[in-house]
């Protein structure tokens, strides 16, 4: 095997790469600029900006909770295709959706009882 | 579209979903026991849980079948090693329940994270696909990521385990890199041939010594990714930090089976696998090994930390098992497993001498600190005395005829200068083992020093592996003969 066929990968990497540094160089040269204050203050998504993350500490709490989320989303994210899928699986697929949510439910009694759940201040 | 339901038999991975079962049911219930009682219960549940794989793991000796999609191998090889393993982190169970009794740390995640990690280090002896294999290489190493820091008032121990984190993680990476380059040059990640697929020992035996550019490229960052976890020079950085700062009897695990799981990985898929190239991938693994016997013996001469020096006296021997991998024939390969099963008992051992004399804060870890051990503590002194004779390798103790085997090994198979570089190697080693016993026994010191740890369990750890190291050493046959019935690998 030899690395000819990757050659127009390569090219492909260097052209995208040359485009990108080109067009924002270009823009940046001969675009207009007219700038207020409202056009320079970050975008969050229609809400006035409270300063920015290096202003402000927030609890390291909502991380948790952020992790905790994401964790528990992805058991929905697998129970849909499943539930599409269900006719063709069958007894099979219910077993081992079974066994996943058996883990999950480990997880989740876990993370209740040693307060996981709890907000304290 | 007809779904055709996989044949699944869980029967090839029992060991390691037995240890998962027991991890989780261990989390569940500590989570209803209110805080402030003993948890004596919890390494209770862990040992039994450990039991339980050893069993079926044993169960399985004889067998030699790809199951699970052609995913895992049930063979002897696998067999050796996962009972290997499995007896390894029942003595760091027993040592962690008195290393962490009556601190706040006595928590049902330091045993459950052993048994993932342990489940993990089993898989990756079996696992017959390179997706499996970092799957296994994953599994123990976050476990192992979690338990280094597990001190968590102490600096060091959250400093070597950011390291070990951002470096594991790294290796990771070209390991992943490795396996897609593989899969690039051979279309498969699958050993062996069969199931429709020629796997990669498949494609070796087809495909011309020309088109194995590419699939050269990937072996190589493969040994990367596996060098990091054995520790080998050029990739050992990690290893003295994540040692020292590790809770001690978390250090010894991680030398004995992290060792164990990713050299066996390496035999399965060098000198079975990949034994067509071995031109090619031996040269790189010489290179490796001779650097990583050297540079892990010269460093150790100087360390005035005993967990540092026992974790450059590791890199030494991953060099010296290397030794028996590039030897690349039968002897070679049961004395590489003779070799890590006996050398995970003794740096177990040592590291329980380390982990009753430190203690839960990990005092008195300096060389200094031994100072007329062998006055205050004849037994303990004794023990430490055996392993340290046994990882330099002198006769009557397990570590002498482990060396012996892989260095014949080498020999048999030519590369008898590689077997003097070892030689050499063992010769500088034994100069800051030997360190070691003239400071016990001869300096004087009055400070008396005292175990921290005076627990039962503890110090039949210690004697458990004292007596393996040495009637290993005395009687080896038995060993030794499982050992060579072990190189038998589903091919």
């Amino acid at each position: 095997m030899t690395l000819d066929s990757y050659v127009p990968i390569l090219f492909l990497i260097v052209l995208s790469t040359l485009f990108a540094v080109a067009s924002i160089w270009v823009s940046s040269r001969i675009g207009p600029r007219a700038p207020t204050p409202a056009k320079l203050t970050p975008y969050e998504s229609g809400i006035v900006p409270e300063g920015g993350i290096e202003k402000q500490r927030f609890p390291v709490k909502f991380y948790l909770v952020a992790m905790l989320f994401i964790i528990f989303d992805i058991e929905t994210v697998f129970l849909y295709p499943w539930a599409v899928a269900y006719d063709n699986l069958k007894l099979f697929g219910l077993i081992e959706m079974g066994v996943f949510i058996a883990i999950l439910l480990a997880a989740y009694v876990y993370v209740w009882r040693r307060g996981g759940l709890e907000w304290v201040d | 579209m007809e779904f055709e339901a996989p044949a699944v038999q869980l029967g090839a991975i029992g060991p390691e979903i037995a240890l998962v079962t027991t991890a989780l049911l261990l989390l569940i219930v500590d989570a209803f026991i209110p805080e402030g009682e003993e948890r004596w219960y919890l390494a209770v549940l862990a040992t039994i849980g450990f039991g339980v794989a050893i069993i079926l793991a044993a169960n399985q000796w004889g067998e030699r079948e790809l199951q699970l999609a052609r995913m895992v191998a049930v063979d002897n090889f696998a067999t050796f090693v996962k009972t290997s393993v499995a007896v390894f982190a029942v003595l760091t169970v027993w040592l962690s329940r008195d290393y962490l009794k009556r601190s706040e740390d006595e928590e049902s995640e330091f045993y459950a994270l052993l048994l993932f990690a342990a489940a993990g280090m089993m898989l990756m002896a079996s696992a017959a696909d390179l997706i499996m294999v970092f799957l296994a290489l994953e599994i123990f190493s976050i476990s192992l990521y979690v338990l280094v820091g597990f001190r968590r008032r102490s600096l060091a121990s959250q400093e070597s385990a950011m390291k070990y984190f951002l470096l594991g993680a790294f290796s990771s990476a070209f390991f992943l890199m490795g396996i897609a380059l593989v899969y690039g040059a051979t279309g498969t990640t699958n050993f062996y041939p069969g199931g429709g697929g020629e796997g990669i020992a498949g494609y070796l035996v087809s495909s011309a010594a020309s088109d194995v550019d590419l699939l050269v490229l990937g072996v190589g960052l493969l040994i990367v990714g596996l060098g990091f976890k054995i520790a080998a020079v050029p990739f050992h950085m990690w290893t003295p930090d994540a040692y020292q700062g590790a809770p001690s009897p978390i250090t010894g695990f991680m030398a004995a089976g992290t060792k164990f799981a990713a050299v066996a990985t390496m035999l399965r898929l060098f000198v079975v696998v990949l034994y067509p190239l071995r031109a090619d991938w031996r040269p790189i693994l010489i290179a490796v090994a001779i650097a990583t016997m050297l540079l892990g013996s010269v460093l150790a001469v100087i360390q005035e930390d005993v967990k540092r020096l026992l974790a450059y006296s590791s890199i030494a021997h991953a060099g010296f098992v290397l030794t028996g991998l590039i030897a690349a024939n039968d002897r070679g390969l049961s004395g590489s497993l003779f070799y890590l099963a006996t050398y995970g008992l003794t740096v177990l051992g040592a590291f329980a001498v380390v982990t009753v004399l430190a203690g839960r804060k990990e005092r008195n870890v300096t060389l200094a600190s031994y100072r007329g051990l062998f006055y205050e503590r004849p037994l303990l002194a004794g023990a430490l005395t055996l392993f340290m004779l046994s990882l330099a390798g002198v006769p009557l103790t397990s570590g002498f005829v482990g060396k012996f085997l892989v260095f014949g090994a080498a020999i048999q198979a030519g590369y008898w200068w590689l077997a003097v570089i070892g030689m050499l190697a063992s010769v500088i080693a034994t100069f800051f083992y030997l360190r070691v016993l003239v400071v016990m026994y001869m300096q004087e010191d009055d400070r008396g020093l005292q175990p921290a740890i005076t627990g039962r369990l503890a110090n039949s750890v210690v004697g458990l592996t004292a007596a393996a190291t040495l009637v290993l050493g005395i009687v080896w046959g038995p060993l030794i003969d499982l050992a060579e019935r072990a190189t038998v690998f589903f091919a």
